[in-house]
């Protein structure tokens, strides 16, 4: 670890959907980031702001016809550097699960319900690594036992829908690790699940990334997930990142006016009683387009004529790991301060502490 | 799921708010409105989208855009137009054989299209044209009575076991139970036998396949009405209605039912076509309309299957009219069924 | 399982006795009442009272009714006025023509359903899906007994590819087993008539086909669609499985699902489908000569054949309700 390149360099990437008929979407709109063994990178926003596009593009599992991806994503490995973005369909398919894993959102839809538990790990166990029959069914179990699930050999044969919840995205995730990854995607791991089965999953997660060295991208809406997890933080809006930095100085100094209304929506327990929340106004949809001007205006209450003057550019602050895209920074956002890091509402915390 | 609430603002415009704008009186206006104006002009078009459009309507402008839809449509308006009109449009009266002594059947001597008869003469040198225009009413006829009976048996059993499954607690179960087997034991029977058993009591007509063809129908009917309301009757909004103390056959009548409707017109545009091709096997069998003053395209193709190697164009005219109308009522059923889908909504 | 057996059979009890009734109602309603169903037409009254006396119609219903349920249960099904020989014999003869041509329709429709339904829709929106969506819905608007006759003016009248009538070549040698002639000559080595049983199936099969064809076509290309915008579909993409893994495993075998229902039931409309079919084609089977009897009021012949359909189709029921348990193992479960 600690290598000066990173594992995965995402430069400039960007999706856009339809065109020919139909208006064009620019899902992603010039994203980057860069992944590093070991390390925790989370990609932050609500719903539809791009970061579910941008796990799949990066997984070469967006559909072949009606996308278009730009931009470039250089990943590192043994024998050489590959732009994931232009490898071939074939390629990509062997680097697919034994390179680069993914683990999605909803752990029961994302299970084939006909095919038994056993059969969905080993798979994957004989397509990449060559094992066959009973070494593939106790490189299995042991996979099973690892992600933390009791009685491996009975699981085996029981199909999705007999598993609780939790123990669906366990297997999913023993799937995932099952040809021990460089980079591993997670989009929303925690979010079809209970909170304590969450703290579980995401303490996990986290072993996971330590003991293996694999390089984690964590998509999420969830700030909790993101203190307690992440060591460098993507905050997206409308496609773009709008604030990049590490987790301190991101939690601790706020600059982008979404970040700051991200952390006003958490509830904090040692809030006095009565004070109301501040939600962000409006919803996604609520956008203009970045060209003409900065996407989140109309949901701000920073807002000049500025901002609505051609997109904003990216601003490097002094020290060079924290850098926003805002012309009217919010300079000291008294939202969040340390308290936030350490509130039991945080369950990645919670999970520490324990 | 957003963590944040996505909180409707009510102006729908955002409001500045006073620590933006640092300066004097008029000029704080001035940027206030250029900002607002400036902000109304790069969201204006977003604003025409389909907010607020129901499901009907949205279903109906995807209609509006689907070349089946459209095809359907008007092969479905042409036929109920030559239908409603047949009279005026039919040149000679369907049974008249004014030129009977120009076709002799046994000697293999037929009278194809020419100027004063568009489609030739049939096997008794009656105008084929005219008989098919006539024809055309005897087909809706049958076609739309038949989809009624089924519709309306069906609707009724579906939705008294719909709601009394989803509503009617455990009486409620059994009285489904019942009206489920009794449909489970009209989906043995095929259309063809029923036909048979109705016309062995009440003798080959018209009457026979509109009743044979619509009681076929009743258990399709039945179970989409019921299986809809069961899966309407699941829904949040019901268990809203009935904690809120809404009585139950009201929630039935004005909840479930409006919203469970949807599959069961669709399946009755689809049961016009089956009622058409299902009334010409059944006077093929011999259960038809035995009146020849009423042609009816079923009819015409059975009988004139027995001239088939000689005189193919007798058999093919009603046939491909059966086809084309059958696609029509078909076409467009499908259509509306996509349209009505949400999960093909993409 | 065994319980499910046992609980999906004794579910059938109600379905059958209650057609049962109908049936005995329907025969009691039948003008002139049940002895003119089965006498001839120019029985003499002396004939019909002793009919209504031997057949204990001057008993109460209900006596009557059970009289009628126990003839069925014996397998007693009357007599046919067509040709004065048991109905149930008439059946036994007859029904393996019918099962061969049933069989022959049901796989050429899977054969061919299934794999241009699967590509019609991984290429969505395509030339074959046109062709195929097209198809199948012109499939479905022709009638069947219409599209036999063009066949066979067309392929058999017309080109002479294939015969025209009946089940074998007059005049063929063949060794009779089980009346199954495909199997029989199979078994006996005598391939020129499984030639020519194929021959002559070959026709009306293709005709009695077109709706489950069609239907086939359509449930798999719906059924696929749906399944490949599973999350599990992207699962096993992203665990970089090869195509084939992906496609057989985890999208045709959840797409399979609702298609085997389809083919369930479309099995036993085949049966009613062979009445129209049978009858364009001459061939010898029960279809033919439940036609026969539809033309000659021969109702002991319709009363069984309605039976037989039914019992068939509640059985095959019973059957799709086992193959999917079998296949999903969701429903196993419950």
């Amino acid at each position: 670890m600690g290598s000066s390149t990173p594992l995965l360099a995402v430069e400039e990437l960007s999706v856009v959907f339809g065109g020919r008929g139909s208006d064009e979407v620019r899902a992603v709109d010039g994203v980057s980031f860069t992944l590093e063994e070991g390390k925790v990178t989370g990609l932050v926003g609500e719903s539809g702001c791009g970061k579910s596009v941008t796990s799949l593009a990066l997984m070469g599992l967006l559909p072949p016809r009606g996308v278009r991806v730009g931009g470039s994503a250089l990943l590192n490995l043994p024998e050489g550097e590959v732009d994931l973005l232009k490898l071939s369909p074939k390629r990509m398919r062997d680097l697919r699960g034994s390179r680069l894993a993914m683990i999605f959102q909803d752990p029961l839809s994302s299970l084939n319900p006909v095919v038994p538990i056993g059969r969905q790990v080993t798979e994957i166990l004989n397509r990449h690594r060559g094992m066959r029959g009973s070494a593939a069914e106790k490189e299995a179990a042991d996979l099973l036992q690892r992600v933390g699930i009791p009685d491996p050999e009975r699981r085996l044969k029981e199909y999705p829908h007999q598993l609780s919840g939790g123990m669906r995205q366990r297997a999913l995730i023993a799937m995932a690790v099952a040809c021990r990854p460089r980079v591993m995607i997670a989009d929303e791991p925690t979010t079809a699940l209970d909170v304590t089965i969450q703290a579980q999953i995401l303490e996990l997660l986290k072993d996971l990334v330590t003991e293996e060295g694999t390089a984690l991208l964590m998509i999420t809406h969830d700030l909790g997930v993101v203190a307690g997890l992440c060591d460098d933080i993507n905050v997206l809006y409308a496609g773009r990142a709008v604030e990049t930095a590490p987790r301190a100085p991101l939690f601790a100094g706020p600059t982008h006016p979404y970040t700051v209304g991200l952390l006003g929506s958490i509830p904090r327990l040692d809030a006095p009683r009565g004070e109301p929340l501040t939600p962000i106004r409006g919803s996604v949809n609520d956008n203009i387009a970045w060209h003409d001007g900065c996407a989140f205006a109309p949901r701000c209450d920073h807002y000049t004529l500025e901002c609505l003057e051609g997109p904003p550019a990216l601003v490097h602050t002094d020290d060079g790991v924290h850098a926003y895209r805002c012309v009217n920074p919010v300079r000291h956002a008294d939202v969040a301060d340390r308290a936030v890091l350490e509130s039991p509402s945080v369950v990645g915390d919670e999970e520490e502490s324990a | 799921m957003p963590t944040t609430p996505s909180a409707h603002n009510p102006e729908g415009s955002p409001v500045p708010d006073a620590e933006s704008a640092g300066t004097g009186g008029t000029a704080l206006l001035g940027r206030k409105a250029a900002k607002i104006d400036r902000l109304a002009e790069l969201m204006g078009p977003r604003d025409e989208g389909t907010h607020g459009a129901g499901i009907w309507r949205t279903a109906f402008s995807r209609l509006r855009r689907s070349p089946m839809a459209i095809t359907g449509a008007i092969i479905v308006a042409g036929f109920v137009v030559v239908a409603l009109f047949a009279p005026l449009l039919a040149p000679y009266a369907p049974t008249a054989q004014t030129w009977g002594d120009e076709v002799f059947p046994n000697q293999n001597i037929f009278v194809g299209p020419r100027a004063e008869n568009w489609l030739g003469l049939d096997n008794l040198g009656r105008d084929q044209f005219s008989r098919m225009v006539i024809g055309a009413r005897q087909t809706l006829l049958v076609g739309v009575v038949a989809t009624l009976v089924g519709f309306g048996v069906g609707a009724l059993l579906g939705g008294t076991a719909g709601a009394a499954a989803t509503l009617g607690g455990r009486w409620g179960r059994t009285i489904d139970n019942a009206i489920m087997r009794v449909i489970d034991m009209m989906l043995a029977l095929p259309t063809l036998l029923l036909a048979v058993t109705v016309a062995a009591l009440i003798g080959p007509s018209l009457t026979t396949v509109m009743l044979a063809v619509g009681i076929a129908q009743v258990p399709i009917f039945a179970r989409l009405l019921r299986g809809a309301m069961i899966s309407q009757g699941n829904r949040d909004y019901v268990l809203a209605a009935r904690a809120l103390g809404v009585r139950k056959h009201k929630i039935a009548l004005t909840h479930i039912l409006p919203n469970s409707l949807g599959p069961v017109i669709v399946q009755s545009t689809l049961t016009l076509a089956t009622a058409i091709i299902d009334a010409a096997a059944l006077s093929y069998l011999g259960l038809g309309n035995p009146d020849p003053s009423f042609p009816e395209w079923g009819t015409m193709l059975a009988d004139a299957q027995r001239f088939l190697s000689s005189a193919p164009q007798l058999a093919v005219y009603p046939a491909l009219a059966i086809i084309v109308t059958a696609l029509g009522f078909t076409l467009l059923g499908e259509a509306m069924r996509e349209a009505l889908d949400p999960k093909l909504r993409k | 399982m065994l319980r499910f057996l046992v609980r999906r059979t004794l579910q059938l009890i109600p379905t059958l006795g209650g057609l049962s009734i109908l049936l005995f109602i329907w025969l009691q309603r039948l003008p002139g009442g049940p002895e003119y169903a089965l006498l001839p037409d120019d029985a003499t009254a002396e004939q019909r009272a002793q009919l209504r006396r031997s057949l204990g119609l001057d008993e109460p219903l209900t006596v009557q009714y059970l009289a009628f349920l126990r003839n069925i249960l014996q397998g007693d099904l009357g007599t046919s006025i067509q040709t004065g020989r048991p109905v149930v014999e008439e059946f036994f003869t007859r029904f393996p023509a019918t099962f061969e041509l049933a069989i022959t329709a049901m796989l050429m429709a899977i054969a061919v359903g299934i794999p241009l339904g699967y590509l019609a829709a991984r290429r969505r929106g395509g030339v074959l899906d046109f062709a195929a969506v097209g198809g199948s819905l012109l499939g479905i608007c022709t009638p069947v007994f219409f599209l036999a006759f063009i066949l066979k003016v067309i392929f058999a009248e017309r080109l002479g590819l294939f015969p025209s009538a009946f089940r074998l070549s007059p005049g063929l040698n063949r060794t009779d087993l089980s009346g199954f002639v495909v199997l029989d000559g199979l078994r006996t080595g005598e391939l020129d008539v499984v030639w020519d049983a194929l021959m002559h199936l070959a026709l009306p099969g293709l005709a009695l086909a077109s709706i489950p064809l069609a239907v086939i076509v359509r449930m798999t290309r719906a059924s696929v669609l749906e399944v490949l915008e599973e999350d599990y579909v992207r699962t096993a993409d992203a665990k970089g499985l090869h195509r084939r893994t992906v496609r057989g495993r985890h999208v045709l075998r959840n797409a399979m699902l609702p298609v085997v229902t389809a083919i369930g039931l479309l099995t036993g409309s085949l049966f009613a489908g062979a009445v129209l079919t049978e009858s364009v084609f001459a061939f010898p089977g029960v279809g033919s000569f439940v036609y026969g009897a539809t033309q000659t009021r021969d109702y002991p012949v319709l009363t069984g054949f309605i039976l037989l359909i039914a019992t068939m189709y509640v059985f095959i029921n019973l059957l799709v309700d086992i193959s999917y348990s079998l296949l999903d193992p969701r429903v196993r479960a419950q």
